[in-house]
């Protein structure tokens, strides 16, 4: 069975089988609608479901945010697009203050049902002000739970479960791969197809390295590996799948059986993913099994700039991963 | 004199560090202490009552029969903004009602008192915003609504919690941190919840666009319910206030947004924070009503008519309920350094809600003295029940410490201070 969907496609799909399947389940946000959505991803969900269901915002992050949060408290569940996560910044205290700590401070009276979506990080041209991953801002809070897809079989599942999930959810996707197909699973047609949140996959079996990552960086990785293959150097690469609560077993039990851990993200170096992971290696029983220093592989710790070429020298790109695996290994 | 100079000596020995943790709320507690030892006792007491000179001898021993069961007051008319008509000019109050709204404005207030007490025991910490003098808005909102209403306000909400039906206990031990608290004692004053009551919030402005949420849940539902949205005159200038108004407005959600205008935002008069302090009509597309906050039949009647407004799903309406607080913003506030003792008086004495309604039931013969008195006398006793149950009633067990991160979710572990502290969170 060979299914190839893009990623936009899944997303979609996702949303519109929860949309059916709920009723208390809506759509909100800047041009979600009637343009379809910004980026497209919810096209055709405004002409199927109406205005009561597919709700256009006018541009006022930080109350739409709060509208949604309120509307979750009061029984329904919401979604509630951002049209990227940089704007999210508008209304991140409704997701903090409001969204988050909530269940929490009520001693669960108060649930808050919710899923933020929209693209995160880098896209292509778009310079600093559009271009922040939020990953490690918003996985440092407890009550939240934070998702970051790669694949288009991970945006639908993940995607299902963030919906389903009763908890307020950041979901975050990535620009760059919402036109990029990948291939389906059979199993994953089914509309109960969910991906647990918290779980990480292990997209490429090794025994040399592991690489964590996660969002389109996975991608590199594993094109890094089918070049580091070559040279006899074979990398077992985890996708993350979820932030918080990050799944550090199946990343401890990589690293006691390769001894050398290598973190690929494209978010800036300091206080970031690639950071959480050192620290929790080194908490954890898989310290003694390291034979080398963990190695992170981040974007360059500046805005993000506008010309291509300096753009591209902003990223990761698969030769850093390549160069920091042989360095890692000691080769 | 002598408490003058314990207070000084304890202020030295925390400026000293000998005493702990020293902060600067706290030594501003001790500065209120020291205000309020310097300043008359009204301030922390009820207030005067004057009703007494006014009941005759003979009017307070009548038996029940003699009292009018309903009475129709005459009404300050409402200032209206982009309304033809308003709430109406006069109310009917049964003795019943009369009696059960004294009873409501009493209780906030001698639970106010008593909360000012336990936070000078310092049995309460943090931070504890007092609604004394505003107990005609939650009281005569309460009235207006029904219990599958919604309401959602601010930091200044034990008033709103108890109208919203959690008990003087419930209330009393969520401020002294215990176990039997509402919240288990993880949220504090600022964080109470009930059914269809969503605290207690703490930012600003925030429970403003989610008032409007729930208010697109009622749409949503169909269920004819509305959303009671509170804010402060500080509040009033939140940019997310006005995202709120449009969307409100746009989609004709079912929210009364009221703004509780008690003069000052913390420290600072209206005068020196709104270009506008026409509260009412901020909404600008949004029809407003200014309504006396002192006069809980004002309030009641002009509840009435918003959520007439609402229900006719003519979209959101706002009312501005002129009010004010005896206390200062908070605990750490004395409240005499923006505004002058005189005008707190003058308040007390001229516009006191709880003693505006009872000389109204006490001229119009609905009730007697005596009866005011028995009410308040149970009043009394009902809060310090509660106020000793709070003191004495266990903290929370350490063990759940991390409960209620997530809902719905299996146990699961949660990293303590260090790495080989593991505990335990269950939803």
């Amino acid at each position: 069975f060979n299914s190839y969907n893009e990623e936009i496609n899944a997303l979609n799909q996702a949303m519109d089988e929860e949309l059916e399947r709920d009723e208390r389940v809506f759509l909100m946000g800047e041009e979600v609608a009637q343009y379809d959505g910004a980026y497209k991803v919810s096209r055709g969900l405004w002409k199927k479901y109406g205005d009561k269901r597919i709700i256009d915002t006018p541009i006022s992050e930080m109350g739409f945010a709060g509208i949604a949060v309120g509307s979750a408290m009061a029984g329904l569940r919401p979604i509630c697009e951002f049209m990227t996560f940089n704007f999210s910044m508008q209304a991140i205290d409704q997701v903090i203050n409001s969204a988050a700590k909530t269940y929490y401070m009520s001693a669960g009276l108060q649930s808050v049902p919710i899923v933020f979506r929209g693209p995160n990080g880098a896209s292509a041209g778009v310079a600093a002000q559009h271009s922040q991953c939020f990953a490690a801002w918003y996985a440092h809070c407890p009550g939240l739970k934070v998702v970051s897809p790669w694949n288009s079989e991970d945006a639908r599942g993940l995607l299902k479960a963030a919906i389903r999930d009763d908890n307020p959810v950041v979901f975050l996707e990535n620009e760059l791969m919402y036109g990029v197909p990948f291939e389906m699973s059979e199993e994953s047609n089914s509309k109960d197809f969910v991906i647990p949140i918290g779980k990480a996959k292990i997209e490429r079996q090794g025994t040399h390295v592991t690489l964590v990552s996660h969002s389109r960086y996975v991608g590199h990785c594993l094109d890094a590996a089918a070049v580091l293959a070559k040279e006899g150097i074979e990398c077992e690469v985890i996708n993350l799948r979820t932030i918080r609560p990050m799944d550090v077993d199946t990343i401890e039990g990589s690293v006691m059986k390769t001894n050398h851990l290598v973190t690929v993200e494209g978010g800036w170096p300091q206080f970031g993913v690639g950071a959480e992971i050192c620290a929790k290696i080194m908490e954890g029983p898989a310290f003694n099994y390291l034979d080398a220093p963990v190695t992170r592989v981040t974007g360059v710790d500046i805005p993000m700039p506008y010309a291509k070429i300096l753009e591209d020298n902003s990223v990761p790109q698969i030769k850093d991963i390549i160069f920091s695996v042989k360095k890692t290994l000691n080769v | 004199m002598r408490s003058a100079l314990s207070f000084l000596s304890n202020a030295l020995s925390r400026i000293s560090g000998s005493a702990g943790a020293q902060t600067v709320s706290e030594l501003l507690i001790d500065l209120s202490e020291y205000a309020s030892l310097m300043t008359p006792s009204e301030l922390t007491e009820a207030p005067p009552t004057c009703a007494a000179s006014l009941v005759s001898p003979a009017v307070a021993s009548q038996p029940l029969a003699e009292f009018n069961a309903q009475v129709t007051f005459d009404l300050k008319p409402c200032e209206l903004y982009l309304l033809e008509t308003g709430p109406a000019h006069t109310t009917q109050l049964t003795r019943k009602e009369g009696l059960q709204l004294y009873q409501t404005m009493q209780t906030l207030r001698r639970l106010e008192l008593k909360a000012d007490q336990l936070y000078k025991q310092k049995v309460v910490r943090g931070f504890c915003h007092l609604y004394d003098g505003q107990e005609a808005c939650a009281a005569g909102i309460e009235a207006a609504i029904s219990r599958s209403d919604h309401v959602i306000t601010a930091y200044r909400a034990h008033g709103f919690t108890y109208t919203r039906g959690v008990s003087l206990k419930q209330i009393f031990t969520e401020l002294t941190g215990r176990r039997g608290g509402v919240a288990k004692g993880k949220g504090g004053s600022m964080h109470m919840y009930a059914p269809h009551f969503y605290g207690g919030n703490g930012i600003v402005g925030a429970q403003v666009p989610l008032g409007a949420g729930i208010a697109l849940a009622c749409q949503y539902q169909g269920n004819q319910q509305v959303c009671v949205t509170l804010y402060g005159d500080g509040a009033a200038n939140q940019g997310q206030v006005f995202e709120a108004f449009n969307m409100a407005s746009l989609w004709k959600l079912p929210v009364i947004f009221v703004c509780e205008n008690n003069r000052y935002g913390m420290g600072t008069p209206v005068e020196r924070s709104a270009a506008s302090t026409s509260y009412y009509t901020r909404g600008h597309f949004i029809p407003g009503i200014r309504v006396d906050g002192m006069d809980v039949l004002c309030v009641r009647e002009a509840t009435r008519f918003a959520a007439d407004h609402c229900r006719a799903e003519k979209g959101p309406i706002l009312m501005e309920l002129q009010t004010y607080r005896y206390h200062g913003h908070s605990m750490s506030d004395p409240g005499i350094s923006y505004r002058s003792r005189e005008e707190i008086l003058e308040v007390r004495s001229k516009s006191d809600p709880i003693s505006l309604l009872r000389e109204r039931m006490l001229s119009n013969n609905m009730a007697s003295a005596e009866e005011f008195k028995e009410v308040d006398t149970m009043i009394r006793r009902e809060v310090e029940e509660a106020a000793q149950f709070s003191c004495s009633d266990p903290e929370p067990p350490l063990s759940e410490l991390c409960d209620h991160i997530y809902s719905n979710e299996p146990p699961m572990e949660v990293r303590g201070t260090h790495p080989w502290s593991k505990l335990r969170s269950i939803s």
